[in-house]
Order: C-alpha cells, then structure tokens, then sequence
C-alpha cells in the first residue's frame, strides 16, 4: 500500500498538522519508504494468534472508584498559554 | 587533588561517608565541568546549579547525622523526558516551550527520596523519537568520543544522547535515561558506558512524558555495571500511579554484580548474525562468549525466528501510540501557542510550529495505521507479530537458557549530519535492530561496553534476560566489563 499526495492532506488533517501545498511531496515520500519497509509484516503467517494487549502478564489495576486527588485549578492552569479564572482560554467555538 | 568527577558512584559515596570530600565539593566539581564543556558537547538543555548545590548541602547535613540515604549527594543528570517540579521539561521540543511541571516524576522522586543531587536536564531526540540526537530542538548533542586521528564530530547515540555524552564525559556521575526501542542501550554502547533497560513495568512511567506507552521504560546509563545496579534499585517499585507497574519487590541489584556466571546457559540467537555485519562486531561478539565461557557459562545456538520482523512492527506500534500520546500537544494545556482563525487553525498551527520533522513524520505514520479501513491490516497485524516476537523468546527461556548475548548495534558511532541517514529513515531505524526486539517482548537488556572498532571507538555487546531477572544482566555484564578490562574513558578534546 502507498499514500498519494491527497491522502497526506488527508492525514495532516486528521492528525491536527498543519502541511504546507510546499511538503506535500517530501512527506509522501517519506511516508511511502516506511511503508515499504513494513510491508514485509503482511507475510507472516499469524492464523491463530492473538494481538498483544499486554506485554507482562497481567490484569489491568483497577482502584476504588474515589476521589484521591485535585483541589487546586491554578496548578492545573499554571502552565497554560492563555488562562483566566483557572479556565483554559481558546478561540471561541461556538458561533 | 583528585578529580572527583572521575570517581564511581560507589567511590565517590564511600568518599563522603570517609569526609574526604563533602557532597557541596562534589557538586561544586560537576558544575565547574558543566561549565567548561556543556557549550561543546551540548548535553544539557538546563543546568540547575543553586537546586544542586542546595541539594548538596542538604545530603552534607544528613551525612553529618548519619541519616544518608543509598544514593546521598550523588550528582546526576535528568534526561529532559521525566517531570521535574519547577524545571525545565520539554523533552526536547519547542511544543513544550517554557513548560515547568507542578509535579515530579515518580522515578526522579525515588532518586531524591535516596540523597541523590540533580545537576539539570539533558539533552535527548525531541520527544525520545531518534537514534541519534540530532532530532532535538536544542541541536544536536556531541559525543566526547573522535575517532583516531580525526576532528569530525560524532553523534552519542540517541534518544538518551545527553545522558551517554553526559555520563562518558564526566559532567555527572550517572544519568537516567529512557528505552523504547534502544535509546538507553545504543547511545550506551556509542559512549562506551552501561545502559540498562529493565522489564517493563519494573520503573513507573507516571511523570515521564509517553512516547509509545506499551514500550517506554525508564533505566540508569552509568560508567559502570555497579553503578547501573545502584541506580536502578533506586529507580525500580511498585507504584500505584502508573497501572503498569508491576507489585513486585525490588532486589538489591547491585548484590548481584559480583554474582559470575558459573552455569547459567547464554543463547547466541542466530538470526542476529545479519548480512553485511561487519567483521570486528562479528569478533567482539564471539569475544563476549569466550568471556562468558572461561567463567563457566555453557554457550547454545537457539532461534529467534520472527526477529527479522521486530524492527517493521516496531514502526507501527510505536508511531500509532505515539499519535495518540501526542494529541495532547494542542496549544491549549501547556506549551506553544501559534494562534489561527478557529480552534482548529490554531491546532494544525501550534502542531506545525511545535513538533520537529521525525515527529510529525511519525504522528503521520501513526495516525494513518490507526485510520479507519487500515488498522487491521497495519495495527493488528503488528500486534500479532508482536505476539510472535514475545514467544520466540519464551521457547528460548523455557528451553533451559538463563541470557541472551548479541550485539547492542550494527556499527560504532557516526557522524552528524550522517548523509545516508538523513536521506532514508529506514536506514537510521535500522540501528535498532538488535535492541527493538526486547522492547517488544517487554524484557530486560543491558548494554555494556566490551571492544573498540578500528578507530577507537567503543563497541557494545547486549544481554537479554527473563522478565524481572536484571540479576543475571547485571552479573553477566560484570564478567564482560571485567573480562575487557579497557579504558573506555575518551581522550579529552573540549
């Protein structure tokens, strides 16, 4: 399988990146020679085998349904771009 | 007077126990180091030295009361991956600009918990994506190692390049470092230090920033095998953030240093002898065996058949958690910001602006194998072949085998601006291929230096053992860098 020019836009786009009309063809390529290279995969036979889910063997954790933690917004907020009242701030989205 | 940052960890603690030295005097000593040489080698991309040295004095006063802790007032570098309250954390991206955690992260913490002193962050390929540091946004970090008779830079290895330049360069005493298809073990065998990567779920990933969750773990780059062990007991537990982690008590590694290797069975996998394979990694690894075998190892040929597929399964998993581990990058939480007319203009901007080239090359690989209509033939198969990969080396285990030797990489360090790597991606992933294999099954491997190439450089050779047996990585590795029994320290240049 390989990608075209449109599928790369495509993917730019679906992965919130934004790709100049100038990269297009850099990044097909790119994208293509792995692609290539993990095209091998398609030839080992795994009729029967199950996907790894879990590297060790084990159940996944779980823990009593409570709260443990939180408390203080302006740690949460500390680091953001643009804050006020302890909100994130972004470009409206709601017209 | 000595240079106490040439001392091991072990010496340099027996040396504040004995009031040779005191930890602000070691401190002060790694600092100066940094100094001379960080604008050379560019290992860190945040030196902290009022934290250290107040660090320092604090490990002096529990010295003095006789309070220590295992690791009290050893100095060492933080790869810029694991949170750090109050410091520098970017993993060497510009999308993470100026982001300083609230928080620490639970390896880093257990560090402090036992007296260690942190010096400031290191250098690392952006986001942990690259085999050889040049990926980062602070530049690329230099080995301290040049081939004889040459100028020409090399790079350290990557991703935990600034931690293996760091650790071989005396600018700190031991670093921790990160591992999810090689970045702890080939950099270590560029560097000519130890690197060890334990069984997944034995480090806690919470506060280390996710690259491919199922893969990452966290493990120490030192000088030597037993300072490697000191780290790593202090690194390892149970914790009941990080879901993965896995309820198991954590030994005494560096008890098992001196333990030999009388009887144990290491396996010599033969699909790891790869065309092409030049003769003196060929030699050293045959070297590795003897070493083992005149300590009283029993050597036996096995197979791993599905490793030649390890490498292309790799980039697929890795890329798709990585797509995932990186959606939270928006220029809303922390970090960059570019602004745009909507929200959705500001994300594919700050995203374009933030992330460097390898990683958007892979949030793209990523994204497009998780996409609707290719993630059974892409995901699931890679899945599956990762099923495979695991039982090839259960049947090995299960067949009598304590350890696995191999080579850590296919060559010595290159250079920067390699034009052949640059050009092909697949060719700078190929240096990988010997140590992707154990990220994939989720074993341990230690990477220990053994040999140098033709030019001097330091040589690697590799060890893979059961699932929570470090022991025998840490005893195996010992019997090789005692049997090499080289300076593998470089010659001074910066």
């Amino acid at each position: 399988m390989s990608v075209d020019a449109a599928t790369v836009k495509r993917i730019g786009r679906l992965a919130r990146i934004r790709i100049e009309e100038s990269e297009v063809t850099a990044y097909q390529d790119e994208l293509n020679a792995i692609l290539g290279f993990v095209e091998q995969l398609s030839e080992v036979d795994v009729a029967g085998v199950e996907p790894m889910t879990s590297v060790t063997p084990m159940v996944l954790r779980r823990r009593d349904d409570v709260v443990t933690d939180g408390g203080y917004p302006e740690k949460i907020v500390a680091n953001a771009p643009l804050s006020e009242d302890n909100f994130f701030m972004v470009p409206k989205v709601v017209e | 007077m000595t240079d106490l940052t040439k001392l091991s960890l072990s010496a340099a603690r027996k040396g504040m126990e004995d009031k040779d030295f005191t930890a602000v005097e070691l401190t002060g000593a790694y600092i100066d180091a940094i100094e001379t040489a960080n604008p050379k080698l560019n290992a860190y991309v945040s030196v902290t030295p009022e934290q250290a040295l107040e660090m320092a004095r604090a490990s002096d006063a529990k010295l003095a009361a006789g309070n220590a802790g295992p690791l009290e007032g050893i100095p060492l570098g933080i790869k810029d991956l694991f949170a750090t309250k109050g410091v520098h954390t970017q993993a060497a991206s510009h999308i993470l600009d100026g982001f300083k955690p609230e928080y620490e992260s639970t390896v880093t913490a257990n560090l402090w918990r036992d007296g260690a002193v942190m010096l400031g962050k290191l250098n690392m390929d952006e986001f942990a994506m690259g085999s050889s540091n040049e990926t980062s946004y602070y530049g690329p970090v230099i080995s301290p190692f040049r081939a004889e008779g040459s100028n020409a830079n090399l790079v350290p290895g990557g991703s935990s390049g600034g931690s293996a330049s760091a650790v071989a360069a005396w600018l700190c005493a031991g670093a921790t470092a990160t591992d999810t298809g090689g970045s702890i073990r080939q950099p270590a065998a560029f560097t000519g230090t130890v690197g060890i990567k334990p069984t997944y779920g034995r480090c806690s990933r919470w506060g280390t920033v996710a690259f491919a969750s199922s893969l990452d773990q966290a493990g120490p780059i030192a000088r030597t095998v037993e300072d490697a062990a000191l780290m790593m007991t202090s690194m390892s537990g149970y914790d009941a953030k990080d879901s993965t982690s896995v309820e198991l008590a954590v030994p005494d590694f560096a008890a098992a240093v001196e333990r030999g290797v009388k009887g144990l069975v290491i396996g010599v996998p033969r699909e790891y002898r790869m065309d092409g394979m030049p003769a003196e990694i060929e030699k050293l690894w045959q070297q590795g065996l003897d070493w083992l075998r005149a300590e009283g190892a029993t050597v036996k040929d096995i197979s791993l058949p599905h490793t030649k597929y390890a490498l292309p399964a790799y980039y697929i998993v890795a890329p798709a958690e990585a797509s995932s581990n990186l959606a939270r990058y928006d220029g809303v939480k922390f970090g960059l910001r570019v602004s745009g007319k909507d929200i959705t203009d500001m994300y594919e901007l700050t995203r374009a602006a933030g992330f460097g080239r390898e990683v958007k090359r892979r949030i793209m690989i990523g994204t497009y194998v998780l996409s609707a209509g290719y993630f059974d033939a892409y995901y699931v198969q890679a899945q599956k072949v990762r099923t495979l990969i695991k039982k090839d080396f259960e049947d090995a285990f299960n067949a009598g085998v304590d350890a696995i030797l191999t080579p850590a990489t296919p060559s010595a360090a290159f250079g920067i601006g390699d034009e052949a790597m640059a050009a092909d991606p697949v060719k700078m992933y190929l240096n990988d291929v010997f140590t992707v294999t154990v990220n994939m099954a989720g074993l341990p491997g230690i990477a220990v230096p053994a040999g140098k190439d033709g030019q001097g450089l330091p040589l690697g050779l590799q060890l893979i053992g059961k699932p929570f047996d470090e022991e025998t990585l840490f005893a195996a590795a010992r019997v090789i860098e005692r049997s090499a029994d080289m300076d593998f320290s470089p010659k001074r240049w910066w």
